[in-house]
This record gives structure tokens, sequence and C-alpha cells, in this order.
């Protein structure tokens, strides 16, 4: 590595002030401190003593999404050979034998969109980046994985350029950059697609790839799609365990719950995500879903009461709840940041996610929506937990 | 159920800030601080809440045509005064709105100070008087138009609540130049009303 560190020391002088591409300094920091440890020290008289900077939080985070994108690309690819008579030699032989040549089809359709993602983010954070002269951060790494996860396979990669520009334009860098964001910048991205392209991003409908021979690509529905229609889960041709363990058809990332079980014990682990948020939201589900159960009696049609009374397990392992949960409902930036305001927010994401499922026939999945409103409203949930907090020890001080 | 739909539309689907874009100019101008944001859309769902079913109301019993057979007198199912309908509106309004100010005047000096010239200035608020002309046009019946007063007022009350606690914590966010103050806030308002879809489609 000498030799990297030397040239990086080498051209140095031409990015700090005075050289010759001054403007440019930002690239170089991030290149610089991508790499190595930054060598700055805090020069002022507060030394917080922490190891824990920036860097090393959005890290662990992209660690934590690693068997999800592990799992993402064996998934797309094995969904796709089940739907091709091309594979079925390799389908008959199972998973455990075949998963290779899963991969390799899956990462065939992850890897261009993951390109997309970071090429045009990529760049957009670095022109602003110039611009404005903040430095890129890797906040970026961790918005350009979620972003494709969210995705259907068989998006258009010019939708996904499109789609990421919002993210990182509107969701981020008109507030400042990282940290100073209203809304999750990889949910604003999806959303904004969600709204701009609906017959693209339903959630109900799910395509597989072109494929060589005889299948030109498939359409099928998701089990959310298909449960406003039927509201029966013995009819979705997949059993409980298969949706906990993630091979059926969906978005990239979001199928698979015990991936963002293993993502979430490591976030819980290394006290980057929020255990709070995640328990609550989940306490919040099983509420809601067991007053919906509750409420069965009342639905108007046999399709609608059977989905009213879905259990709590299956709210929890269908669509991408675990997946919004984890990953995105803990974001540090867009989330309640007081202690109680994590319980309220978290409980309330929980409770509207299978709400929207169930009574709202428009939108088959919840998550997405449930966590940008309770983005909108995490300030105010601080604001008030705030000023409640200072209420009570005014009146402990007998200040009141 | 009817009505809790109604309710349920009228404070997300609909909502009078986000969706008609209604009542923007106290929206953006006293969204500054939540606690004046608060003080005024509490001030809002009251106002909406009483004048919304009133001036139904008063299209149904006086203006419409027809209306006033009630009366008994010959030729009365002949006069139409639907021409009159804005100006009523705002008379209803103009009145509940005096009420509120001051009745805040007597209680919370504090927050009439600080709602300043809005508070009056309710009294044209689009989102008044848009809601009471909703509610006419679409033919609603007393309840559903007390129902659809409160849901249009809760939801401007949170819109504008969340758009203040929002722009509190925009205080250490680090936005270009050019788009501080109203731009900044236009662009969250957008954010705001793609988060407000979430009831989209609703059927109860």
């Amino acid at each position: 590595m000498a030799p990297l560190r030397r040239l990086l020391d080498k051209v140095a002088p031409l990015f700090e002030e005075g050289g010759k591409w001054e403007k440019l300094y930002p690239l170089y920091e991030a290149a610089d401190s991508f790499l190595y440890t930054p060598g700055k020290k805090t020069d002022g008289a507060v030394h917080v003593r922490d190891g824990m900077d920036i860097k090393r939080l959005m890290v662990t985070v992209v660690i934590a999404l690693l068997p999800c994108t592990i799992w993402a690309m064996i998934n797309t690819g094995w969904q796709q050979m089940v739907a091709d008579t091309a594979h079925a030699e390799a389908v008959s032989l199972g998973l455990k034998s075949s998963w290779m040549t899963a991969l390799g089809l899956g990462a065939w359709a992850f890897l261009p969109v993951y390109a997309v993602t970071i090429a045009v983010g990529g760049m957009l954070e670095g022109v602003f980046a110039t611009v404005r002269k903040h430095e890129i951060n890797e906040g970026f790494l961790v918005t350009s994985l979620l972003f494709p996860l969210t995705l259907p396979p068989d998006i258009p990669l010019w939708m996904v350029g499109v789609g990421i520009a919002f993210g990182v334009v509107i969701g981020k860098e008109v507030f400042g950059g990282t940290g100073m964001n209203v809304l999750n910048p990889a949910l604003t991205g999806r959303i904004f697609l969600f709204f701009a392209y609906p017959s693209y991003l339903s959630g109900s409908v799910w395509r597989i790839l072109p494929a060589e021979g005889a299948v030109d690509g498939m359409t099928g529905a998701t089990a959310l799609g298909d449960l406003v229609g039927h509201g029966d889960v013995s009819q979705l041709g997949y059993s409980w365990a298969d949706y906990f363990y993630g091979l059926v058809p969906g978005s990239m990332g979001e199928t698979s719950v015990l991936c963002c079980l293993l993502g979430a014990a490591f976030l819980i682990f290394t006290k980057v995500g929020s255990w709070r948020i995640m328990l609550s939201s989940v306490l919040g589900m099983v509420g809601m879903t067991l007053l919906l159960n509750a409420l069965s009696g009342s639905g108007s049609t046999p399709a609608i009461q059977g989905y009213l009374a879905m259990g709590p397990e299956w709210h929890f392992v269908l669509g991408s709840f675990a997946f919004g949960t984890v990953f995105m409902a803990t974001d540090p930036v867009s989330a309640a940041q007081t202690d109680t305001g994590r319980w309220i927010y978290g409980a309330l994401i929980g409770a509207l996610t299978p709400l929207v499922r169930v009574i709202n026939p428009a939108y088959p999945e919840g998550v997405m929506l449930a966590i940008i409103f309770m983005n909108v409203f995490a300030p105010t949930i601080d604001y008030y937990v705030v000023k409640s907090n200072i209420k009570r020890r005014e009146v402990r001080l007998g200040v009141q | 159920m009817e009505l809790v739909n109604l309710a349920l539309k009228s404070i997300f689907v609909e909502n009078m800030a986000l969706a008609f874009f209604l009542g923007m100019c106290s929206f953006l101008a006293v969204s500054k601080k939540v606690e004046t944001a608060m003080g005024l859309g509490l001030a809002v769902i009251f106002v909406l809440t009483i004048t919304c079913p009133i001036n139904n109301a008063v299209y149904i019993y006086l203006l419409k045509p027809g209306a006033m057979t009630w009366l008994g007198v010959e030729g009365a199912d002949a006069v139409d005064l639907a021409f009159l309908g804005a100006i009523a509106y705002i008379g209803t309004i103009a009145a509940a709105v005096q009420i509120v100010e001051m009745t805040i005047d007597k209680y919370s000096p504090k927050l009439y100070s600080a709602l300043g010239v809005f508070l009056p200035l309710i009294a044209v608020n689009c989102a008044i008087l848009g809601a009471s002309a909703f509610a006419v046009q679409r033919e609603y019946t007393l309840a559903q138009s007390t129902v659809y007063g409160i849901g249009s007022g809760i939801g401007w009350w949170m819109a504008i609540v969340a758009l203040a606690a929002i722009r509190e914590r925009l205080k250490y966010s680090n936005v270009p130049p050019a788009l501080r103050g109203l731009g900044i806030t236009f662009i969250i308002t957008g954010l705001m009303a793609l988060g407000f879809q979430i009831f989209g489609g609703i059927q109860l």
C-alpha cells in the first residue's frame, strides 16, 4: 500500500490551497480519507475521545447490508432460473448445488443497477461537494447500496439514474449534505420513482429479465399484490418459511427476513442501529395487526375479511417490513433523535404498515410510505419530547 | 364507516395545505416556530369546525335554488340566491374569526402577539373558504360537512406543525444561500406532500 500513500502525498499539494486543482479538494479528500485514516487532529480545546466517526458508522451499515446484498443476487438469479425453461436442469438440482449459477445471473441484474446508482449519485455528490466546498463522506455508500436493494430487478437503468438523482439532490444536498436532511435520501429517490412511474414500482408486479431462449420476460404478482385480491395466505403458493428465508419474487433486497435479522443483530451489537426503533416498530406492527384481526368480521368482501384476519407473523415476513425497519427506519439522521421519541416513531411506523397494506388497496406495500410519513413527523415528536422533559425538570427543581 | 373514510380523506389525501395548496400564505409565514404554528393550527381547526357546517346550512336552507320553500311564502321556491354564496361564507367566517381573536387576546396575549396579523387574516385564509366551498360543491349533508371541516382543520394543523418542527431543525442545516427561507420551505412542503400520500386511494 505504500506506493499508493506516496502517490496521494505527491499529488496533495495540487489540491491544497494555492494548488492547481484547489477547487477539486473535496474529491482528493474523499479518496484520501476513504483509503486511509485521516491524519487530522482536533485543534480546539474540545477533544472527544471516540473512535467512532461517520466513516466507521457508515461502513458498519454497509457490512450489515452484505447478507441482504448477496441474497439479493442469489434470489434474483434463482427466480429467473425458475421462470426460464433453459435452466430447468439446474433448478431440478436444487439451490444448494446450483447457487453459483443463480449468483451469476443475479449479479448480472443487480450490478448494473448498482453501477448506475454509484455513477449518477456519486457524480452529483462530487459536483455538490466541489461547488459547496463540503466533504464527500461515506454516507453515500449506504444510500447507494440501499437504493438498488429497494428496486425490482427489471427496472430500466435510466429510471435508476433519475431516482438516485432526485434522492441525492432533493433528498439530501439541498439541505447541505449528510446529516442535515429531513427524509431518508434512498427512500426519497424510491418514493419519487414510485409516484412518477407507478407501473414499474407498484409493488404488485415483478418481472424477470428477458432471458435467452424461449422466455422473453415474465410478469408475476408479489405476495402483497396478490393478497389485495384474495386475502388468503394459503393461496400464495409459498410457505411462511419461503418468505422467511426469502426465496420468493420481490424487490431485490427485501425478500429475505433472515438476512435482515442478521443485519439487525450486527447493527444492534455495534450500537449503530437503534434497537428501540426496531423493537417498537415490531411491537407497533403486532399491536395494529391484532386490532385489525379483531375487526376482521366487518370487512365488506371475503378478500378484505381474509386480509384483515392475517396474523402478525405473516405481516412480519411479507414484503419489505423487515428490511425497512432494520435499515431504513433506523437511519440516524431522519429518525427521531430522542430515546422516547424513537419508541413513538418506531411504533407508529410499525402500526401504519399493516394498516396501509390492508385498508389501502392502492398501495400493496406500506413500509416505504410509513417511514417517509414518520420522517416528516420525527422533528415534531422530538420537539415535544424535549419540551415535556424540560417541563418535568422544571417541576422537579421547583422553578414552576 | 363513511364518515371515518371522509375524515381520513380530508386529513391525509385531500390535505388542504399539501394536496390543494390552500392557505399557503399563513402556512409558509407562520411556520417558523412550533409554538405559534400550533396556536394558529388550533385556531384554524376551531374556525373550520364552526364555519364549514354553518356555511353548508346557509347554503342548504337559504341560498340553494328553491331552498326557501320552508318559509311557506308563495313564490319562495323560485328564489335562487346561490350567487350570494361567497359573500355569505366570508361573513360567517369573519364572525367566527372575531370570536377566536377575542378569546385568544383575553386568555393568551403572548400567542396573540406572536400570531400578529395572521390571526385576523384567518378570515381570508383560503383553506377555510375552500373547505366551505368544497362542502357545498360536493353536496355534503350537515354531518358530513362537520366531519369534513374538522378533518380539513386537523390536516392543516398537522401539516403546519410538522413543517414548523422541520424548519426549526433546519437551523443546523447548510442550505444553499439561494434556497434559504422560502425556497427550501417549498421543497420541504413538496416532500411532505409525498409522505401524506400514505392514505391515497383508501377505501373503508
